[in-house]
């Protein structure tokens, strides 16, 4: 039997700092919370499929202990006893951790990533692990070795990727906060196209050290969110300089709360917003732009000083990308070779280890997974490194010295998150080229190591989805996200009478 | 015009260890094609004389003191293998003979 | 598989060819944790007891570098006289293989942290041969493998293989020599005298046990020829697992003897990896790889350059200490030893001994007479070397102050070394345990005078009639029935004063 029922009711419809309020006032209690979430999950996922693992026993027994440490006076953060959902790519001693991939089925780690330890060091409760696309490859969460995740807006529609099941878990209502990873939008374009906030950090501002890593000089654990504000108290926690980890940034996690809220008084005048000239045009969808439009609009009515500016190399992105990320990629996923940990396929006590490597690997990886490493083995191969792999790290010096530029000139970069709104499942998956354009306008920041965020912007007019506008900051400058961010948020809110977020269409869920 | 042979996908694939069938020796050729002209754009900006960027934070000399941290228990080592003897793991014989 | 291959003649093989060597040698740090964990850095521990997830290559692990790995690897390179990188990065050189957790190996590639140095080597001739260094750079080494089933352990006919993964992340400095020409018939001891050089250095520089027989020195000896006078390099192999520094002489002999062989027999060498077999003294080739070698170098993104600034490499400098050539040429000339002295200390592995013997007090001579004689002998009986002897200098310089001052005798003194060498302690504990004091009351003695001048009346005649050096018959009597411990000197003396001398 099936039913409609509002995700967004009662405390799972609440905002993590509105849940944290009420925690600390005692209006509610953290294991009342989880299991308000647990019982949201537990009606959504049928639908929605944004975990692959929930961890009910272990978010309960966290709660308790959020909640005995709030009795006895300690609460251990202001986001202690608050609920998250954890994008699989993460190490947890307590959970499996997949990516997404057969060749990690129930595999645990020994180990808790760092970003797991601060988020339990900060009392926050880990309801599970979502859905994402292998090895954190794709734009859509279709290559989960697990099966797709649906859009809440739209079922039959990608929820974004690689980190889909967190945007959706945030849109469905199953958790208020969500961890996802951007290697080259993995974080942003899920939140533009389900209507929810992402952020990249610096590269840098948060630890990788227990990131099962993708490309690693690329990969970024960020905060996902409805609000901006949320996502700057998830980054302040996860934020900060990690000793095991050698490319962490050894400065203190900018002012990105202070910022959000300073942002949402809806102040930007004196603010330098730039809008970059090559990310529209061809392969944008009309609604998408005239939202973007519509958005920049409103930005100069908060008092931003807009202006046009041109980064000619961002052309050139993509295809660097294309060649980096699998490069790396090629590299990092060696290690799933069958011997020491994961999956092992055709041990039968004749063939040898080089066989039984091939054949797992073979069997253990999907098809986006093993062209890229493909891919990779070809660009960096003897004879073909300088055309590819060199080349393509002499465009990422051409980003980044557009981004200087810009930056002389602009205080913030503005752009679509993404070209389209959420295609259907399916509409690409044969067709590799078209769904790398899904992160065409966020991979420069992922290149460059700069800040980037997706705030929604409205529904396309053409098909009712949403869209998201993209902020771009420099290095170590993400407070000016948040600031510019929430500013937009609060006048977008108010000129649409709510949050864009309470749109989502009610899901039929099991009761 | 095809510039990524069958055989060069059949040599990559024995480089990354995979274990390709004949089907997908095809498939990858034909993918490998339309990434590779597509990507190979990033030859036409590039001089000389601008130097590659490998790192995106300009960071260097990040190191760490000669001190002994504790080691993973024995057990916890173990555990995620898929085959262990004599407190080691437990791999299938090796053909080639590396340094 | 096993066919012998043919060698030539070795007076032969000269006659034809110029050796061309080049000379891979990797150390294994001595620091106290891996290269890019903290894991402690110990040989010989229980197997994956020294893990964690950065040196099982875990996913999501990341490596953090050693800061004393990196100090050690410029000190090694300041010893050899080469220059250090302004800035230099780790790279990943990618290739699959059971005992490296990643599956890459993060290494140096185009980016050494020192280069373009060189290391003079003196031959057994007092000779000095320099060789130049191409680069020294740091890397991480492999876990271990032990392979079931088949034979003796041999990776041929294993059935399965077991891994430990202590050794994985252990950091190394892979030195590099440049094409190593002109050393003609002298090829195989230069090769030899060079890896025995760089033990000695690295060992001066306390940054590793060097130590061949456990692993923590390897050399891998690539060899070539070249037709005599054309200036052409042959095809190299590269002979891999020689553990000793003989085998480091034999190796390279054996290949060029082998090389010689086939060329002239018009036949090709195959670029190859060889491994040194010590029971035969030969070579033999590896299996050939399913995959011709591409290793895909690029960039390790997971650590940031290092870029050692000109104050540092500065204050290393000034850590170097007095190193082996220079103490040589200081202990030489303020002992003033021939060259063929100086060689036989060096060649005994003794000069370091007898140094520290020296700065403990004693004078060179007799520190110099107890390492090379008394004690080099014993050392050979116990089957160890020199410096693995239960003695140490101080208490040789002891046991050399004891006999100045006449309360040893040169025999109660070897008896002595010996309670020191069966850990019987200190010297003068030996001395009181085993009652070796030197026998210097003459009451005691002039008993055991009287004693032999009765026995022996035709030689007290001798004395008598002035023929003193007749006494040395009264003497040994007298030193016998005292079991040596009287100071023949004193029992000299009175043998002369009782027979009115
Ligand atoms: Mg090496
Ligand atoms: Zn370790």
């Amino acid at each position: 039997m099936t039913t409609t029922a509002s995700g967004g009711s009662g405390l799972t419809g609440l905002t993590a700092a509105e849940l944290a309020e009420k925690l600390q006032s005692g209006a509610t209690s953290a294991v009342e919370v989880t299991q308000a979430h647990l019982d949201r999950i537990s009606a959504a996922e049928p639908a929605v499929h944004a975990f692959l693992h929930v961890a009910a026993d272990e978010a309960l027994a966290a709660a308790r202990a959020a909640d005995e440490d709030r009795a006895a006076g300690r609460a251990a953060s202001p986001l202690a006893g608050v609920p998250l959902a954890l994008k699989d790519v993460l190490t947890t001693t307590d959970m499996p951790t997949t990516c997404g991939s057969r060749m990690l089925q129930d595999w645990v780690a020994p180990y808790d990533s760092t970003v797991v330890r601060k988020l339990r060091d900060a009392g926050v409760v880990v309801l599970g692990k979502t859905n994402m696309d292998e090895f954190a490859m794709g734009s859509s969460t279709e290559n989960s070795a697990y099966g797709p995740t649906h859009n809440p807006w739209s079922t039959d529609r990608i929820p974004g990727g690689s980190g889909g099941g967190s945007a959706a878990a945030l849109a469905a209502f199953e958790a208020p906060l969500a961890i996802g990873t951007d290697t080259g939008g993995s974080i942003r374009q899920p939140g533009a196209v389900t209507g929810t906030v992402g952020v990249k950090p610096t590269y840098g501002g948060v630890s990788r050290y227990g990131l099962v890593a993708f490309s690693s000089s690329l990969d970024q654990p960020g905060p996902c969110a409805r609000t901006v504000l949320d996502a700057a108290l998830l980054h302040e926690v996860i934020g900060g300089h990690d000793e095991r980890d050698s490319t962490s940034i050894a400065q203190p996690v900018p002012p990105v709360v202070a910022a959000a809220r300073e942002g949402a008084s809806g102040d930007l005048r004196g603010v330098r917003v730039g809008v970059v000239r090559e990310l529209a045009g061809e392969g944008y969808q009309p609604g998408v732009q005239a939202s973007f439009d519509a958005a920049v609009a409103q930005l100069t009515g908060l008092g931003a000083e807009v202006v046009e500016v041109s980064c000619p190399n961002f052309d050139y992105a993509l295809g660097a990308y294309y060649l980096i990320a699998p490069s790396e990629c090629s590299s990092n996923l060696a290690r799933f070779d069958a011997m020491r940990y994961g999956l092992r396929e055709g041990d039968d006590g004749a063939r040898s280890a080089e066989e039984v490597m091939s054949l797992t690997r073979e069997s253990g990886f999907g098809p986006e997974v093993k062209r890229r490493i493909m891919l990779g083995t070809y660009a960096l191969s003897s004879g073909y490194y300088d055309a590819y792999y060199g080349q393509a790290q002499k465009v990422r010096t051409l980003i980044s010295r557009d981004f200087s530029a810009a930056f002389q000139q602009v205080d913030v970069l503005v752009s679509p998150t993404t070209p389209t709104t959420a295609f259907r499942i399916g509409e690409r998956v044969d067709d590799p080229m078209s769904m790398y354009l899904a992160d065409l306008c966020t991979i420069p920041s992922n290149l460059a190591g700069n800040a980037a965020m997706s705030v929604p912007c409205g529904l396309s007019a053409d098909d009712g989805l949403p869209v998201g506008l993209q902020i771009m900051a420099p290095a170590m400058a993400d407070d000016r996200l948040y600031r510019v961010g929430a500013a937009y948020e609060a006048a977008r809110d108010a000129a649409d009478g709510g949050a864009l977020i309470n749109r989502v269409p009610q899901l039929e869920v099991a009761q | 015009m095809s510039k990524i042979s069958r055989d060069e996908v059949a040599h990559l694939a024995g480089l990354a260890r995979l274990a390709v069938t004949e089907a997908e020796l095809d498939t990858f050729a034909g993918q490998l094609d339309v990434i590779l002209e597509s990507v190979a754009r990033v030859g036409e900006v590039a001089a000389d004389d601008i130097p590659p960027t490998s790192h995106a934070v300009p960071v260097t000399n990040v190191f760490r003191p000669d001190e002994v941290r504790p080691s993973l228990p024995r057990d916890q080592v173990l555990a995620g293998a898929p085959a262990a003897e004599q407190e080691r793991f437990r791999v299938p014989r090796i053909l080639n003979q590396e340094g | 598989m096993t066919a012998t291959a043919e060698i030539m003649d070795y007076e032969q093989v000269l006659d034809r060819f110029d050796p061309v060597l080049g000379l891979e040698v990797h150390v294994e740090l001595s620091t106290r944790t891996k290269m890019f964990c903290g894991c402690g850095n110990e040989f010989g521990a229980e197997p994956n007891t020294r893990t964690c997830p950065v040196c099982l290559g875990l996913p999501g692990s990341l490596p953090v570098v050693n800061g004393k790995a990196v100090e050690s690897a410029i000190r090694i390179g300041l010893a050899l006289n080469c220059q250090v990188a302004d800035w230099c990065r780790f790279a990943r050189k990618n290739y699959f293989y059971p005992d490296m957790p990643k599956n890459f190996q993060t290494s140096q590639y185009d980016e050494p942290i020192v280069f373009d140095g060189y290391l003079d080597v003196v031959l057994d001739d007092g000779e000095t041969f320099r060789v130049e260094i191409e680069r020294a750079h740091m890397e991480e080494d492999t876990g271990k493998s032990l392979h079931v089933g088949g034979s003796t352990g041999r990776i041929h006919g294993a059935e399965h293989s077991l891994l430990d993964y202590n050794r994985a992340g252990v950091p190394l400095i892979e030195i590099v020599t440049k094409p190593i020409t002109g050393a003609g018939a002298r090829a195989p001891e230069v090769a030899r005298a060079y890896v025995a050089a760089l033990r000695d250095l690295l060992r001066a520089l306390d940054v590793s046990d060097v130590r061949m027989d456990q692993g923590s020195l390897r050399c891998d000896a690539n060899v070539s020829l070249s037709p005599r006078g054309s200036g052409v390099f042959g095809t190299r192999t590269e002979t891999k697992n020689v553990n000793s520094l003989r085998s480091v002489e034999r190796a390279v002999r054996f290949e060029m003897q082998r090389h010689a062989a086939v060329l002239t027999e018009g036949g090709e060498i195959r670029q190859e990896t060889r491994h040194f077999d010590e029971s035969t003294g030969s070579t033999a080739a590896g299996r050939p790889k399913e995959t011709s070698e591409d290793y895909r170098y690029f960039p390790e993104p997971d650590l940031v350059p290092i870029a050692p600034s000109r104050d540092w490499v500065t204050e290393l400098g000034g850590t170097l200490p007095e190193l082996p050539w220079e103490r040589r040429k200081r202990v030489q000339d303020q002992w003033g030893l021939s060259d063929e002295e100086l060689r036989d200390l060096v060649n005994a592995g003794a000069l370091d001994l007898v140094a520290e013997t020296v700065d403990a007090g004693a004078s060179s001579g007799e520190a110099r007479s107890w390492w090379v004689a008394y004690l080099a002998q014993q050392a050979n009986t116990r089957g160890v070397e020199l410096a693995e002897l239960a003695i140490t200098p101080k208490q040789v310089a002891r046991v050399v102050e004891l006999v100045g001052q006449g309360q040893l005798t040169n025999k109660l003194a070897r008896q002595v070394v010996d309670g020191v060498l069966d850990g019987d302690g200190e010297p003068d504990e030996v001395i009181a345990a085993r009652g070796l004091e030197v026998v210097s009351d003459d009451t005691q003695l002039q008993a055991a005078i009287d004693e032999a001048l009765a026995a022996q009346p035709d030689v007290v005649d001798k004395i008598r009639d002035g023929k003193v050096q007749a006494a040395g018959a009264i003497v040994g009597a007298v030193m016998k029935a005292t079991k040596g411990q009287a100071d023949a000197k004193r029992v000299r003396e009175l043998v002369l004063a009782a027979c009115g001398q």
